[in-house]
């Protein structure tokens, strides 16, 4: 929202050229369906005039002689009847085709460019999406996509309005020069105030909009947050904070509110006071001789059903601030260059593959390594626990193996080949991580485990017995059709956590990296687990194991184990060759031992 | 369709302004004024017509000669102070409309966002918070929006018609009748445009709600998406969502488009049957030539609102749904409230807790705890453990209050002194009870701001001391900005089991009576998790507490274990006894040493 805020600073007559850019742009993306608004709105703009043409012709061709004679023009009056209603019936279609493609046009260009943004996220690495906020994220695609576009709602009645300006001044030419002048002074006037009121309003409106993301980003937090804020009585503080943005935005609302009470009776009264003085210089006109009083009437019907669609104009210059500012903040994302390309090889055959890390470094923040200069080989089919302290780097570690993050320095060797050639479905295939933080899709059962893909229901089950997940899972309302989420059913951690599990299993992958992601399961089900998958190892088709863990029995079942300290290898070796080396390791495994010895000491 | 429903709405309807305007006062402070101006404000609009009727009828519509200029003149200069009284009448209406509304609706944000704190909802259901978080967002907005714009239009609208009327029936009554005659079919077709509209809007509402759902999915669940290649997946649904809500759009655009255009056509019939007849009436009914000619002004002070008049009636109905929203929730009694004035203390120093008879369920879910029966001593040490899916958080929820149960009930207290919890105070039970729960969750702020949730006062010294007296030196100082550290979205820079070591620095710095902790160190490390909880103890010596975890250590040392399995407690004891007792406990436990020790099983050492 820092751009929006700045808005006010920001050079306005740049912002103009940079605002029809976009409108360039947009018009390029739609050129036919636009053309085609812009032709019902300037068809519109044309049978408005001819609207005031028909009751000027009324006037002197119907009323007048009518009047003057005593005696019904049939003739003219059916015209006239008949011009009325033609004129209106145009109108009309113009207003349809001009507010439905128009419309069309606005949602194609929104639509499109979600596409492209959602699209760009897709293809963003994870680092890039951790340095963003969810927020902002979500923001870029929604209501900056708006607002990028949203000028395409008044923009072909603005050009209509053109048209239909140039034909109000043709007739009032027509019908007479010195009340033109009325209008050429009054049409600029209506113009000019509208562009300065929306300009004042631009950056009132975008400040309330910044607030109003404020407001729902404290209601988020502070709900996300409620355990915390209940569970330590800070319900009066959160209000307080809430009721803080709360008021901002309220008082940038008023503010809002003021601008918009000074402008809006102003631009009512302006065409008003227009029909005022054509009035009053139309008394001069015809008792000269120089205009029919049918002119002086047309004159004033004009200024009267112009004045509304002038303000179109006015809304297009008004948004093009917003505008300029919704597509920087879109473009920020779409021409983002973060990348992290997969390369085009696969990983061929089947069965276990190896892994294999060189001298790998990698930080978060530049000059505060987390990891370094890592050398460490798995072999295929075995398996290898990472121990570490808490904020060791484990979970870093896990993320780089799985190339959800790439190295600063150093490599990722799958099966002898650098994880950054490999294609990406051939990765995704090939290695599965559960996170240490369990993430569950707004979905059913069966979608968070299959994700979609093409699995039976048996192996579903299957895998769900494994994870000791199938008798909670049977026990829900509609079993694998079980709605979570949002609109659905709610799970205790330890059983999101199976499904999470239970995701990755289902797939059969060839590197399995668990980050702690046993820690909410009974040590029991944990062991069924890892017993399971070392037999498939040991059989030759089940997963090289790469688990991030604590629990000895766990650390017992490893080929290999790795201790992690400060960002370093400290130690590789065996669980029994790491106890004999390395005290700090002792002290880190056998804590618990430790503390159950002193116990029975007691 | 019968009568009935349609009916009650209304009434419905008419109930949910009237609650609403009770919760927000300032909305209608002085409403009489505001009203008054507010007319006085739409009077100018309908004066052009009056002048161009007077004017022509003063001669303006002969060539002949006699035109009363002076006449004119003055009645031009009338109009001219009118419409410049009528543009400061605007002026004051909507300035007292704009900060009485937002006045009104800022507090009733600020009251709706208070009582979803005190809804069991928040804590219970972690999902729902997205449409908690609504109400006191997007719902209030769209309130504002209405009565700011789309009702003032309404009021304006109403002003305008209704004077329009009044100068029409002085002017005559007749063309009055043929117009109001000719507006009368679009008026009833309205009420159908309106329906077919409201449907039309009701889909695109459910479209970007599914839309804003799928968006967030590669957004929040970024890693998972990318670790298991699913883009595609993902991108269809997304796809799938913005065509689906592309089309509801176009189509409510398509009856928005017909009901707006409708009005002109209606509005073109009205001048030539205003002509026509107009002109008839004049010619025998004496008629002036001004009127005909001002009711074709006249006219399009109808054609505007009636063009609104479907956009109208939709946002009107969005604005009261969205407010029986916020009203209905504000009407959802706050379950887990503060007893208030008439509470029972908590006595001072130790506490212990008691549950008699009690049984919960999730709203609309099965039993999860049932036919609880157990009391904790003062002092002593609890741990709580069974497999996943028992109740063991249900308990802790019970127990610190974040929920009530729906039979029996929870005390705390010692002694004789025992009050039942959801007679205690807030502030009392905070000051007493504290939960730290698995989820580590932090704020987006400083190490140190997220520190001082647990004692507000807390200087930087005390907050370094607290994190040394945890034995956590050698972590804080691993942290190149120390106190001033930013932890991320949801504490999201740090590590999992960073997050729960801030969280836990935090209970200790609160500094209870009572502790509540679930698996609160599940992601730290063993050497660490037994210093802090070691030092935890210390520092909390003598207070009561409730600590679950699946690392069995913490039972081995408690003073008293509970187990819990599908839903009941089903053995209380010291450790030692329920491993002889060759129960759940005793399965866990064995299970437990398995693993945390080394190669007691045969199996593991074949590898
Ligand atoms: N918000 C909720 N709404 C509905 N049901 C819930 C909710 N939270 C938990 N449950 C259900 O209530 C039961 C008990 O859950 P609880 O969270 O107390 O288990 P737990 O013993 O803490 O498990 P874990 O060891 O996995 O944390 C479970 O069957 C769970 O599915
Ligand atoms: N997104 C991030 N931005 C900045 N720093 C981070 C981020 N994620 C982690 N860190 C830091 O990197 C270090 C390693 O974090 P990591 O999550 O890899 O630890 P871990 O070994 O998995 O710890 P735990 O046992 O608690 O899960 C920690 O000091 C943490 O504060
Ligand atoms: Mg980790
Ligand atoms: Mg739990």
């Amino acid at each position: 929202m820092t751009s929006l805020d700045s808005l006010g600073g920001t050079d306005t007559t740049n912002l103009t050229r940079r605002g029809f850019r976009v409108l360039g742009i947009g018009i390029g993306r739609q050129k036919a369906m636009f053309s085609l608004a812009v032709l019902f709105s300037v068809l519109f703009g044309l049978t408005t005039v001819a609207d005031a043409w028909v009751l000027g012709w009324a006037t002197d061709h119907v009323i007048r002689p009518s009047f003057a004679d005593g005696d019904v023009a049939t003739g003219a009056l059916v015209a006239g009847t008949l011009l009325f209603i033609t004129a209106a019936l145009l109108r009309m279609i113009s207003v349809v085709g001009r507010r439905l493609i128009g419309g069309i046009v606005y949602y194609r260009l929104v639509a499109g460019d979600r596409r492209n943004v959602t699209r760009k996220y897709l293809r963003l690495p994870v680092a890039w999406h951790q340095s963003h906020p969810t927020g902002q994220l979500l923001s870029n695609a929604n209501a900056d996509v708006e607002a990028t576009w949203m000028v395409f709602n008044p923009l072909p009645m603005a050009i209509g309005v053109i048209a239909m300006l140039i034909g109000a001044v043709a007739t009032m030419l027509a019908a007479d020069v010195v009340l033109t002048l009325v209008g050429l002074v009054v049409f600029p006037l209506l113009f000019v105030l509208n562009v300065v009121y929306q300009r004042s309003q631009g950056p009132r409106m975008a400040q309330a909009q910044s607030l109003r993301g404020d407001v729902s980003s404290v209601a988020h937090e502070s709900f996300d947050g409620a355990l915390v804020v209940k569970s330590l009585g800070r319900e009066e503080e959160e209000t307080a904070r809430f009721a803080t943005a709360s008021e901002q935005l309220r008082d940038a609302n008023i503010s809002v509110g003021r601008v918009r009470a000074v402008f809006e009776p102003l631009l009512e009264a302006l065409p008003s006071i227009g029909v005022l003085l054509v009035v009053l210089l139309g008394i001069g006109r015809i008792e000269s001789g120089a205009t029919a009083p049918g002119d002086v009437v047309q004159i004033a019907y004009l200024f009267t059903i112009v004045a509304m669609p002038v303000r179109a104009i006015g809304w297009v210059l008004g948004e093009l601030p917003r505008t300029v500012v919704g597509w920087d903040r879109v473009r920020g994302v779409l021409d983002d260059t973060t990348q992290m390309p997969y390369g085009p090889a696969g990983l061929d055959g089947t069965g276990p593959i190896g892994l294999r890390l060189e001298s790998l470094g990698f930080s978060y923040e530049p000059d505060e390594p987390v990891l370094e200069d890592l050398d460490l080989e798995v072999a295929p089919g075995s398996v290898t626990a990472v121990v570490g302290s808490t904020g060791s780097g484990k979970s870093t570690l896990a993320t780089l193996v799985t190339r959800l993050l790439d190295a600063d320095e150093g490599r990722v060797l799958l099966d002898g080949r650098p994880a950054a050639e490999i294609d990406h479905d051939a990765l995704a295939a090939a290695v599965s991580l559960v996170p240490q933080a369990t993430f569950l899709f707004d979905d059913t059962v069966r979608s968070n485990i299959t994700l979609d893909a093409d699995i039976p229901d048996e192996t579903v089950w299957e895998v769900l017995r494994t994870v000791q997940a199938d008798r909670f899972v049977q026990a829900l309302p509609e079993g694998l059709d079980t709605e979570l989420g949002e609109r659905g059913t709610s799970l205790s951690g330890g059983q999101r956590q199976r499904l999470s599990l239970a995701r990755a299993l289902v797939r059969n992958p060839r590197l399995l990296v668990l980050d702690d992601a046993t820690s909410a399961l009974d040590p029991a089900v944990e062991q069924r687990i890892l017993r399971a998958l070392a037999e498939r190892s040991q059989g030759e088709d089940g997963p090289t194991v790469l688990v991030v863990a604590y629990r000895k029995a766990t650390i017992a079942l490893a080929d290999q184990v790795v201790h992690l300290a400060d960002g370093r290898i400290a130690d590789t070796g065996t669980h029994a060759e790491l106890r004999e080396r390395s005290s700090a390791y002792r002290d880190l495994v056998d804590a618990y031992d430790q503390a159950r010895q002193e116990v029975d000491h007691e | 369709m019968s009568e009935l429903p349609i009916k009650e709405s209304r009434e419905g309807s008419l109930r949910i302004i009237r609650r609403g305007l009770s919760l927000s006062p300032q909305i209608i402070e002085g409403w009489r004024v505001t009203v008054l101006l507010t007319l006085l404000g739409t009077a100018g609009t309908s004066l052009v017509p009056v002048v161009v009727q007077r004017s022509v009828d003063n001669g303006l519509g002969t060539t002949d000669g006699g035109v009363a200029s002076d006449r004119i003149v003055m009645i031009v200069a009338a109009a001219g102070l009118l419409l410049l009284i009528s543009a400061v009448a605007a002026y004051f209406a909507k300035i007292r409309i704009f900060t009485g509304t937002e006045r009104g609706l800022t507090q009733l944000r600020v009251l709706a966002f208070r009582h979803v704190h005190d809804l069991s909802m928040l804590t219970q259901n972690t999902q729902r918070r997205g449409s908690l978080v609504s109400r006191v967002t997007s719902d209030i907005d769209q309130i504002s929006l209405f009565l700011q714009s789309t009702g003032m239009i309404l009021v304006l609208s109403a002003g305008q018609m209704l004077i329009a009327t009044a100068v029409m029936a002085f002017l005559s009554w007749q063309l009055t009748l043929v117009v109001l005659a000719v507006f009368v079919p679009l008026v009833i077709s309205l009420k159908v445009f309106a329906e077919r509209m409201s449907v039309a809007y009701d889909h695109v509402r459910q479209t970007v709600a599914e839309l804003l759902t799928t968006i967030a999915e590669p957004v929040v669940g970024a890693a998972v998406v990318r670790s298991y290649a699913i883009e595609r997946r993902t991108q269809q649904r997304i796809d799938d969502a913005i065509a689906t809500n592309y089309r509801a759009n176009v189509n409510a655009q398509k009856i928005v488009a017909i009901t707006f255009a409708s009005a002109i056509l209606v509005g073109g019939v009205a001048n030539a049957a205003a002509l026509g007849i107009g002109v008839w009436l004049g010619v025998v009914g004496g008629m002036s030539m001004g009127t005909v000619i001002a009711f074709i002004f006249l006219i399009t002070l109808f054609v505007g609102p009636a063009q609104m008049a479907t956009q109208v009636i939709t946002d009107a109905q969005n604005a009261v749904a969205s407010w029986r929203r916020v009203i209905e929730l504000l009407e959802t009694p706050a379950d887990v409230v503060d007893p208030g004035p008439g509470s029972t203390p908590l006595p001072d120093g130790d506490l212990g807790a008691r549950f008699t008879a009690v049984r919960f369920a999730y709203p609309e879910g099965p039993t999860v705890l049932d036919d609880l029966d157990v009391t904790i001593e003062p002092r002593q040490r609890v741990a709580v453990v069974g497999e996943t899916g028992s109740g063991k958080t249900t308990f802790a929820k019970l127990l610190t209050r974040l929920m009530d149960p729906v039979e029996g009930t929870v005390q705390l207290g010692r002694d004789t002194a025992w009050a039942d919890v959801s007679q205690v105070s807030f502030d009392d039970l905070r000051r007493h009870v504290v939960m730290v729960p698995q989820e580590g969750f932090l704020f987006d702020s400083t190490l140190a701001e997220n520190l001082r949730y647990g004692r507000r006062e807390a200087t930087d010294a005390e907050l370094e001391a607290a994190i040394g007296d945890l034995g956590l030196v050698d972590w804080f100082a691993g942290l190149p900005r120390g106190l001033a550290t930013r932890v991320g979205q949801r504490g999201e820079s740090l590590s999992a089991g960073e997050r729960q070591l801030v969280a836990l620095v935090r209970s200790a710095l609160a500094d209870p009576a009572f502790l509540v902790l679930d698996e609160a160190t599940s992601a730290v490390d063993p050497q660490t998790e037994l210093r802090a909880t070691r030092a935890l103890e210390r520092l909390l010596d003598g207070r009561t507490s409730v600590t679950i975890a699946h690392r069995l250590s913490t039972a081995e040392n408690a003073d008293r274990i509970l187990v819990f399995d599908a839903g009941r407690l089903v053995e209380d004891g010291h450790h030692s006894d329920l491993v002889d007792a060759g129960g759940v406990y005793s399965r866990l436990h064995a299970s437990w040493v398995a693993q945390a020790s080394l190669g007691v099983r045969p199996e593991t050492m074949v590898r």
